[in-house]
């Protein structure tokens, strides 16, 4: 009895709990949207004339005017925006003359492929590096992780973009140049998950395949160092946390090798937080992916955004500001609720 | 008495000796730490390339030579010369201006805005503070380069527009932290004491609220620096920051951009500066953070 009271309070907290979240999801979307409104409809001094350009004609403003809804109040305006955005309808792009959403569906696997495998690297390469600086605390390899991991927050990524290009693919010749694939692959292979090594892998074709490969590679390395160098910093800031434990100090005086004293007794209780990490700066590279995009010429939403800015196609720049926000609040808060769910301290 | 033995007096007679002894105590530490030593270093190479800007740069930074057009670093031109045959290293040295400036009133905005609105959240608490932090971490939710992008491309091109859109997407964090402070002693017994005595709201929240948080907040800027730097340069690479012909390092990049397989200099050099400046500020401001805050940096 006692039991089944006990199991209905837990699910009515897990309910609570649920809408909590949801509740602070939703208020933090209407944030979102509240803001690319306000820089959409507010900050400019002429939202129409962002729109239509300055020489249209009068009639033609009159009627942009209109069309935009700017005759009505702003509550009333911001009303429209929410529903429209809710419908999935951002307005069309001046530049591309298609709807703005049907451009960022298509360019956005772009990016999310060069994103992924930038976190791949980010982390296969940034956790045992951070490690490692925990472990040699103080010496010299703990100082020249330091300064590595500095320089990512130093570097400009479109200075090491062009670097990089002028090494590895004009000097050295061990990588392809700008684009998702050489020219006259183009247009090859069709778009199935937009993800373009899959797609090609679905087909079998595997010289499109490496071609793709050696095209998407330098990109990612880039996108990958700074993920690098923030997954380095913390590791090592967590590590040195545990590090500090008494229960280390137990291992070490009990007689346990060093190897295990840091993997298993040190690095074990970190995973949890790093997952939080990992999972920032993978919304991070979403973002670092726009410099890196307009640099090897990738067509992603980064690559979208800029060229959308440099034609003051004000729709498509606030789509596109609006989904990279998404994602970057949708992952922020995915990785929140997998904190809570797999720290064994959040149960009891 | 000398003045060292004044600056380290145990028990100081004035709050100006009290004041110099702290910072000299936290000086002593920070120049024990090198990597914090050399940061300092950059970062006083900037200021002063910046101030002497004329006396340093061999030639002026707009003048144009077309007959010297891209020539290699040389023991002439240290870094060569650009696409109208200007001195890429006297544009350097003239661009820290413009890198000093955009840092310096980024901070000058940001800094005390986050402050006032994190410190008057924390102090007052209940509704001020449930609506002033939800506006603050639905901006801090938000990417913030991607932030300033929309805003500079809805204010329009340019440095000016460029420094407000960095600004209004840096104050977040320091309203945070501002707030975090402030909660830690707003019911301490100094607070109280001086309410008592009748001090109103804004004299307490002035005099004894802002006071207390600076010192992580200076940790916290500093870090940010590197940031700064590298969004105002990627707005500039872009053509959204400082204009054509302003020595601006990232626009410098973006310029030769076009010539960076065979004229590799002309966009390389520019890089090395925002590196060196942006690492400076990031060696300083962690070893503040090793002095001033002890409890999060590495116990070394």
């Amino acid at each position: 009895m006692s039991n089944n009271g006990n199991s209905k309070s837990k699910l009515l907290s897990l309910l609570t709990g649920i809408a909590g979240f949801a509740f602070v999801v939703v208020l933090t979307f209407l944030g979102l949207l509240a803001i690319t409104f306000f820089i959409g409809r507010v900050v400019p001094i002429d939202p129409v004339l962002s729109v239509v350009g300055d020489r249209a004609t009068q009639e033609q403003y009159d009627a942009a005017r209109i069309a935009m809804g700017l005759d009505q109040p702003l509550w009333r305006q911001f009303l429209t925006y929410v529903t429209d955005v809710a419908r999935g309808d951002f307005g069309m792009s001046i530049s591309t003359n298609r709807p703005v959403a049907e451009d960022l569906a298509r360019v956005f696997p772009a990016t999310l492929e060069m994103a992924t495998l930038g976190i791949i690297i980010g982390v296969v390469l940034g956790v045992p590096t951070g490690v490692w600086a925990a472990a040699k605390q103080g010496t010299w390899v703990d100082q020249i992780i330091r300064v590595f991991a500095l320089l990512g927050y130093s570097v400009p990524a479109f200075w090491l973009g062009l670097v990089g290009l002028a090494v590895f693919y004009a000097g050295l010749g061990w990588v392809a140049g700008p684009g998702r694939v050489d020219i006259y692959y183009e247009g090859l292979v069709d778009p199935v998950s937009g993800v373009l090594l899959i797609d090609v892998l679905l087909i079998g074709d595997t010289e499109v395949f490496w071609n793709a490969l050696s095209h998407l590679v330098l990109p990612s390395l880039i996108l990958g160092f700074f993920s690098l160098a923030y997954i380095a910093r913390m590791t090592r800031s967590f590590m040195l946390d545990q590090l500090g434990q008494e229960f280390i100090t137990t291992a070490r005086v009990k007689g346990v090798s060093e190897w295990k004293v840091i993997w298993s007794h040190g690095f074990k209780p970190i995973r949890v937080p790093l997952i939080t990490v990992i999972g920032l700066s993978y919304a991070a590279l979403l973002e670092g992916s726009v410099m890196i995009e307009t640099v090897f010429s990738w067509p992603g939403i980064g690559n979208y955004l800029t060229h959308a800015l440099l034609n003051a196609d004000m729709n498509a720049v606030l789509g596109a500001t609006l989904v990279i926000g998404a994602v970057f609040i949708f992952i922020n808060k995915i990785s929140d609720v997998l904190y809570r769910v797999l720290d064994p301290r959040s149960k009891s | 008495m000398t003045t060292i033995d004044w600056l380290l007096a145990d028990s100081p007679t004035s709050r100006l000796q009290a004041n110099a002894g702290r910072a000299y105590r936290m000086l002593r530490a920070l120049m024990r730490n090198p990597l914090a030593v050399i940061g300092g270093i950059i970062i006083l190479t900037l200021i002063f390339a910046a101030a002497f800007a004329p006396w340093i740069a061999p030639e002026s930074p707009l003048g144009q030579n077309l007959e010297a057009r891209l020539l290699p670093p040389s023991a002439e031109h240290w870094m060569g010369t650009d696409e109208l045959g200007r001195d890429i290293f006297s544009r350097v040295v003239y661009g820290a201006r413009i890198t000093l400036v955009i840092v310096a009133l980024v901070a000058l905005i940001s800094a005390p805005l986050g402050l006032i609105i994190g410190a008057v959240s924390g102090y007052f608490g209940g509704w001020t503070d449930k609506v002033l932090m939800g506006l603050t971490d639905v901006f801090l939710s938000m990417p913030k380069l991607i932030l300033a992008l929309a805003f500079v491309a809805a204010l329009g091109p340019g440095i000016e527009n460029a420094i407000i859109a960095i600004a209004i997407t840096a104050w977040p964090a320091y309203a945070r932290i501002a707030r975090a402070e402030t909660l830690t002693f707003r019911n301490s017994e100094f607070i109280a004491a001086t309410r008592l005595l009748g001090a109103s709201h804004s004299r307490i929240i002035v005099q004894h609220v802002l006071p207390l948080c600076t010192s992580s907040m200076i940790i916290r800027v500093t870090l940010d620096m590197a940031g700064i730097i590298l969004t105002a340069a990627g707005l500039g690479f872009l053509g959204l920051g400082a204009q054509p012909p302003l020595p601006e390092w990232g626009a410098m990049i973006s310029r030769g951009r076009t010539f960076i397989l065979d004229q590799w200099w002309v966009a390389t050099m520019p890089g090395f500066a925002i590196i060196l400046v942006s690492l400076g500020f990031c060696f300083l401001g962690d070893g503040l953070r090793d002095v001033l805050d002890p409890k999060q940096g590495g116990k070394s």
